[in-house]
């Protein structure tokens, strides 16, 4: 059946309002929008690791999630999430639980790039099934925008300040989508909540019902780190895949598909001038370093399109 | 009948997951546990269990998998040593917040630094407040025994906690000796089946785990928590006399050798009691009298009962196989020596021996030096240092 978000949105509600996400946060819109792709008769086990996301939806003794959920630690949302299918697996088998769980792990870009890569890798390279769905900021948000190897480079965080002699964080961004497609798990994608929010939801429909482990990467803009106003959450989102700073993109059992090309792809600073984290890109003598970012997002774009098959 | 057999603590251990059946089992080596799960690992290779064995990427994921798998509804084991112990070291203490009655065979080794592979207490008793239960044993049967019944203790509904059984790296890991099993059959009557009151996979009953926990409630959390630790004491009593009805092995709290008309006792863990027994037999055997107290439960801490036991002697020597590096002794000492103050416990004189560190051998000639020193001690009435090293070139 063809993708109708009027239809989807009228599933039961799996994760309730209530919660105490910033106005303006992609996280929530991703993982409401992720949870829609559950078939309503399965059940969830849903992780989370230490965050904005966990800290702001499961508040003793409140919680925004309708399925079963766990929270074990910052780093090992992955593992935990791969030990509960692991009982589901032994379970199962000794007849002890019947009908279909599906197990989903949420981790910011701290608990997934950094802290979290171990237990990730550990828990896609020993094939539970499972789905992983990096919400990706682009800094530790929960503890006061601190950098993280997900940070753009020149951005203005607390730990990568942009000061007098320094200009922001010196370093590239980790493509930890393609270290996922280098696990050589069934299913990876790249995607993010654009328009009527088809390609998040297809992608987390493909993810949680293809077996074995799949990973998502979520582009998850935050309105304090990033510093927009909170209206503009989805417009961000829009100008984050329409310059190809965050291509749409999957890779079923290695073959990628690159699932949208801008018909007049934008310049990057059209994603950047929007956000306050970049703002000393703007003063007059800093040209070289929009047109460094821009070479980047080129090369990394073409580098996609070549992988896909594509020209650019 | 029971099974006579002969094998190493570490083949126990192995043999009693092998009987309990687990659910699941998620581990990583480390020296010298390492050959716990690599029996397991056959076990499960040659479908004698139906257990879903996860061969995580290290002791902090083997922790929190079993969390994972324990909240899910599952029997989750583990098994580890020292620096693997050390790392998980986060989780111990989730996993005993939220109430999860995991079971893990630690294999006692020295915690780096310096690296050594060899057995020290340095491991176990730094994880000692993390709101697990250890239990400790002092050879292969008493390993095999304690790991089959932790989980009765650790699921009891008045407890809910998990649990730590330890042995002796290499001493009584690797050392074959006899042992008795229990048939297959008694084991799974006696485990039982686990049956959680509340887990994630319950689909008609979600449930959450690991909250945000404010000021507003987590103090009445670790309380309840605090409480279940105390209620242990009394599980364990009752666990162990139904163990002993089934096998003829008796457990208590702690062990008393050779107590009649002792005036001076030696305190300590695991493997050394079985040396400090055999010196006890020799000073018999001249008509002297040195009694031995082996504590099996180290938490709960046994406060009223080791403090009664020990108010009958005139010298104490409690030997520990850790340091605290608090310039005042080890921690078995300071548990030992607190719970008789608190009970009013004065007049016998106690001094704490630091041993074995890095597994530094321990003869019967140390103990005996030792015994020496209580002997000089109950005479005279004078304690010379308290805070005393034991085998150490200085």
């Amino acid at each position: 059946m063809a993708y109708n978000l009027k239809e989807v949105a009228k599933k039961p509600e799996r994760f309730t309002g209530g919660h105490r996400m910033c106005a303006g946060c992609g996280a929530p819109v991703v993982a409401r929008q992720i949870l829609r792709a559950l078939k309503p008769e399965d059940h969830a086990v849903i992780g989370s690791a230490t965050g904005c996301l966990e800290v702001s939806t499961f508040i003793y003794p409140y919680t925004a999630w309708k399925d079963s959920f766990i929270h074990n630690a910052f780093e090992n949302s992955a593992v935990t999430v791969a030990g509960a299918e692991a009982a589901y697996v032994a379970m199962k088998r000794k007849g002890k639980i019947s009908g279909d769980t599906k197990f989903i792990a949420f981790g910011g870009d701290g608990g997934t790039y950094d802290i979290g890569i171990q237990s990730l890798s550990g828990a896609m390279e020993r094939g539970h099934d499972m789905v992983y769905v990096c919400y990706d900021n682009g800094a530790y948000m929960n503890t006061g925008i601190q950098r993280s190897s997900a940070t753009p480079k020149y951005a203005d965080t607390t730990t990568s300040p942009a000061g007098k002699e320094i200009p922001g964080k010196q370093q590239w961004r980790k493509d930890l989508t393609e270290i996922m497609v280098n696990h050589h798990i069934p299913y990876v994608a790249q995607t993010a909540a654009i328009g009527n929010m088809k390609d998040l939801y297809e992608k987390a429909e493909k993810a949680i019902y293809t077996k074995g482990p799949a990973f998502l990467n979520v582009l998850a803009p935050c309105p304090r780190g990033w510093q927009y106003n909170t209206p503009d959450l989805m417009e961000l989102n829009r100008l984050a895949v329409e310059t190809c700073f965050w291509p749409l993109y999957e890779v079923i059992d290695g073959k990628y598909i690159v699932n949208y090309k801008p018909k007049n792809k934008l310049p990057v600073k059209d994603f950047l001038k929007v956000q306050g984290r970049f703002k000393h890109l703007f003063r007059a003598g800093n040209e070289q370093m929009l047109e460094e970012i821009q070479a980047e997002v080129d090369k990394r774009w073409a580098e996609l399109l070549r992988l896909a098959g594509e020209e650019a | 009948m029971s099974i006579r057999e002969r094998m190493s603590g570490n083949e126990a251990m192995a043999v009693a997951m092998k009987q309990i059946n687990p659910d699941v089992v998620a581990a990583f080596p480390i020296t010298p546990s390492t050959e716990v799960p690599q029996y397991f690992s056959t076990y499960v290779a040659d479908g004698v269990v139906d257990t879903e064995f996860v061969a995580v990427e290290s002791e902090h994921s083997a922790m929190s998998a079993c969390v994972g798998a324990q909240a899910a509804g599952a029997r989750a084991m583990t098994a580890t040593s020292a620096n693997g112990l050390a790392l998980m070291w986060e989780v111990l203490y989730i996993a005993a917040a939220s109430r999860l009655p995991i079971v893990m065979a630690c294999v006692n080794r020295t915690l780096s630094g310096p690296l050594n592979i060899h057995n020290d207490h340095s491991d176990s008793m730094g994880a000692r407040d993390s709101g697990w239960i250890q239990l400790y044993s002092e050879n292969n049967q008493e390993a095999y025994d304690n790991m089959l019944m932790a989980h009765r203790i650790g699921e009891h509904p008045d407890v809910v906690l998990p649990v730590m059984v330890c042995q002796d790296g290499f001493i009584t890991s690797h050392a074959i000796e006899n042992i008795e099993l229990l048939e297959d059959d008694k084991v799974k009557a006696f485990v039982g089946e686990y049956k959680p009151e509340m887990y994630l996979l319950d689909k008609e009953n979600p449930i959450a785990v690991g909250p945000l926990d404010h000021f507003t409630h987590c103090f009445e959390h670790k309380r309840q928590q605090a409480q279940a630790m105390m209620n242990a004491k009394k599980v364990i009593l009752e666990v162990s006399e139904e163990f002993y009805k089934l096998t003829g092995r008796k457990y208590e709290l702690f062990e008393e050798y050779n107590t009649d008309g002792a005036d001076v006792a030696i305190v300590v863990l695991n493997s050394t009691a079985g040396t400090a027994k055999y010196v006890a037999d020799q000073y018999k055997a001249q008509g002297k009298k040195v009694a031995v107290i082996k504590p099996r439960v180290f938490r709960p801490f046994p406060v009223d009962e080791i403090a009664v036991a020990l108010s009958k002697y005139k010298a104490i020597a409690i030997m520990d196989k850790a340091d605290s590096f608090n310039a005042a002794g080890g921690p078995l000492f300071t548990d030992v020596t607190s719970a008789m103050y608190a009970k009013g416990v004065l007049s016998p004189k106690v001094i704490n021996y630091i041993y074995g560190i890095g597994g530094r051998d321990v003869k019967s000639n140390d103990i005996e030096k030792v015994v020496e020193k209580l002997f000089e001690i109950s005479g005279t009435g004078k304690v010379d240092e308290v805070y005393n090293y034991l085998g150490v070139r200085e």
